[in-house]
């Protein structure tokens, strides 16, 4: 069998037979997919989120996937944030899989009863997903059509026992068996920055007993509430059961803050950012910056395994926040590349649809094999 | 104290439009349907005051619950079939009025704090979510104090104060309307036949 890679050059966390194959098993991990190797080799890990397309064309969500290119470990593909309709999760992650991504497939309650979601799992994991992240999801009444049925069958509890008991047990919740059960990574989301802040911690552990095995953090934007957390965090020791990551994003402008704290329930931002964004000529690089420093406080975290960066609608600045805040240390996720041949191909393409050379096709082509 | 003026105000100068707009400038939930007059009487008076009271409540509980299985020979005489229509409706008016009671059928409101959890919009038997507003209150709902922060405040109250750590199943939808008094006795008096035969 010839090698798919060509001569590129091997990437660690990739199958050589091809980069949309699963990974080899390893002991005691349960997906076969590259988050749960980062994040279990002890590394700082990136993840990023997809701002799902409203089209049906695959290639808006591979251009919006080329952005985070070597910057990230996961992709997390949002299931209709905010209630609002978008290419489905499910959809968005069979697209990513195809190119060798590693997306976080997201899972929320209020639009599918137990039915759909099992067997939405059985499907993502065939076609490779090896993350499943488990949401209760947001009410339909903050999207566009609030008239929708809302579902809530499960919670983001009963979601994460049930794959879990589906990846462990082989079984569906009803008891039956099933042939092959689906090696997923199962993670959960935290709030540490919404009252009552007592039982936060211990909901975690929930989640944890659950099955959460990575959890990724509301946005963070008050570092001193999020350490006073992870001490709680530490002393329960769940730190050590589960990788938590912390939600960070950039702010557009201190307008757009003002508006999320007012309109977007769960996000807290205090005071002193917005402060400090409107006394900023340009707000954006501003809030690009604070970002930046959020990120270099809360990696001194002891218990933080990594960082969830959501930038929506400003995605090209992932690369960049991720890259000044050296929040990877050094080290290179894994990045789509070209194989060898295929370069070669691209490069002869250009040379001959590139009319500086003034030849044609068939003179090229001639006066290279002459 | 001052006496009330006529529109039913307290204090001359802060009318119900008055206090309506600076609601709204504060960026506060201020939807057009709902006035501020009538946001006010809308309450959860009795549901708090259950929450406020979930130790009394859980006591008194167990000694009705021992009462019930007490009277298992008169509704095993009866029929569980048939004693389940006037219990159900026994039970829905009782536990709709303390706890905005929604007949799920299988009720948890000794490990939520006596808060029921069925009111909250998600139906989370396992909150709260991470939408809790700042001042307590339900995301979809933001009168509402939210359901999940009053079972964690109940529960605090309690004697069996770590049950609201247990991992809860997801609903049986097929028990909706059906009096959870009864199958709990049901089940109390079979476990205890099978004790005892063993």
């Amino acid at each position: 069998m010839t090698s798919k890679s060509g001569n590129r050059p091997p990437q660690s966390d990739e199958n050589p037979l091809g980069i949309d194959l699963p990974l080899d098993p390893l002991p005691g991990h349960s997906s076969l997919g590259r988050l749960e190797r980062v994040l279990r080799r002890g590394e700082f890990a990136v993840t990023a989120e997809l701002n799902p397309p409203d089209s049906a064309n695959a290639a808006d969500v591979f251009e919006r996937a080329a952005v985070f290119d070597g910057w990230v470990d996961a992709i997390n593909a949002v299931d209709a944030s905010g209630a609002n309709a978008h290419m489905s999760s499910v959809g968005i992650c069979a697209l990513l899989t195809r190119m060798g991504y590693a997306p976080v497939m997201q899972i929320s309650c209020r639009d599918r009863n137990r039915i759909a979601i099992q067997g939405d799992v059985l499907g993502a994991a065939a076609m490779g997903v090896a993350n499943i992240l488990c949401l209760t999801g947001d009410g339909v009444q903050a999207g566009d059509q609030p008239g929708a049925k809302p579902v809530f069958d499960l919670d983001s509890m009963s979601l994460l026992e049930t794959i879990r008991t589906m990846r462990d047990d082989g079984k569906f919740l009803s008891g039956r068996k099933l042939t092959s059960s689906p090696s997923v990574f199962l993670g959960a989301a935290i709030n540490p920055f919404a009252p009552p802040f007592d039982f936060r911690p211990h909901r975690l552990a929930k989640k944890i007993e659950a099955g959460a095995q990575f959890v990724q953090s509301q946005y963070c934007f008050d570092v001193p509430m999020f350490a006073e957390y992870m001490k709680r965090v530490r002393d329960m020791g769940l730190h050590e059961k589960c990788y938590i990551m912390c939600g960070v994003g950039p702010l557009a402008s201190a307008k757009t803050a003002r508006w999320i704290r007012s309109n977007v329930p769960g996000i807290h931002i205090p005071d002193h950012v917005i402060k400090r964004l409107e006394g900023a000529e340009n707000q954006k690089a501003e809030g690009k910056r604070i970002c930046v420093d959020i990120i270099n406080e809360v990696k001194e975290i002891e218990g933080v395994s990594g960082i969830h960066v959501m930038a929506y609608r400003q995605e090209e600045y992932v690369a960049e926040i991720v890259s000044e805040s050296d929040a990877l240390k050094g080290r290179k996720p894994w990045k789509r590349e070209m194989r060898a041949d295929d370069r070669m191909v691209a490069e002869r393409f250009e040379d001959m649809l590139s009319a500086e050379n003034g030849q044609t096709p068939q003179e090229i082509v001639e006066g290279r094999t002459g | 104290m001052a006496s009330p003026l006529a529109d039913g105000r307290t204090k001359p100068g802060i009318s119900p439009e008055a206090m309506k707009k600076k609601a709204a400038e504060k960026g506060a939930f201020n939807p057009a349907h709902l006035t501020l007059a009538r946001r006010q009487r809308k309450s959860y008076t009795i549901r708090l005051w259950s929450v406020r009271h979930s130790r009394f409540l859980e006591w008194f509980y167990s000694h009705f619950a021992n009462t019930f299985l007490a009277l298992h020979p008169v509704w095993k005489a009866v029929g569980y079939n048939r004693a389940e229509k006037p219990v159900t409706f026994v039970e829905r008016g009782v536990k709709g009025l303390l706890f905005d009671c929604r007949m799920c059928g299988q009720c948890v409101l000794s490990s939520t704090g006596m808060s029921c959890p069925m009111n909250c919009p998600k139906q989370l038997r396992n909150g709260p979510c991470g939408g809790v507003r700042a001042n307590g209150n339900c995301e979809v709902e933001p009168d509402m104090p939210c359901v999940w922060v009053q079972a964690w405040n109940g529960s605090r109250r309690m004697n069996k104060r770590d049950a609201i750590l247990d991992v809860q199943k997801p609903v049986d939808q097929s028990l909706r309307e059906t009096s959870s008094w009864l199958r709990v006795t049901a089940l109390a008096a079979a476990a205890r036949e099978e004790a005892n035969r063993s």
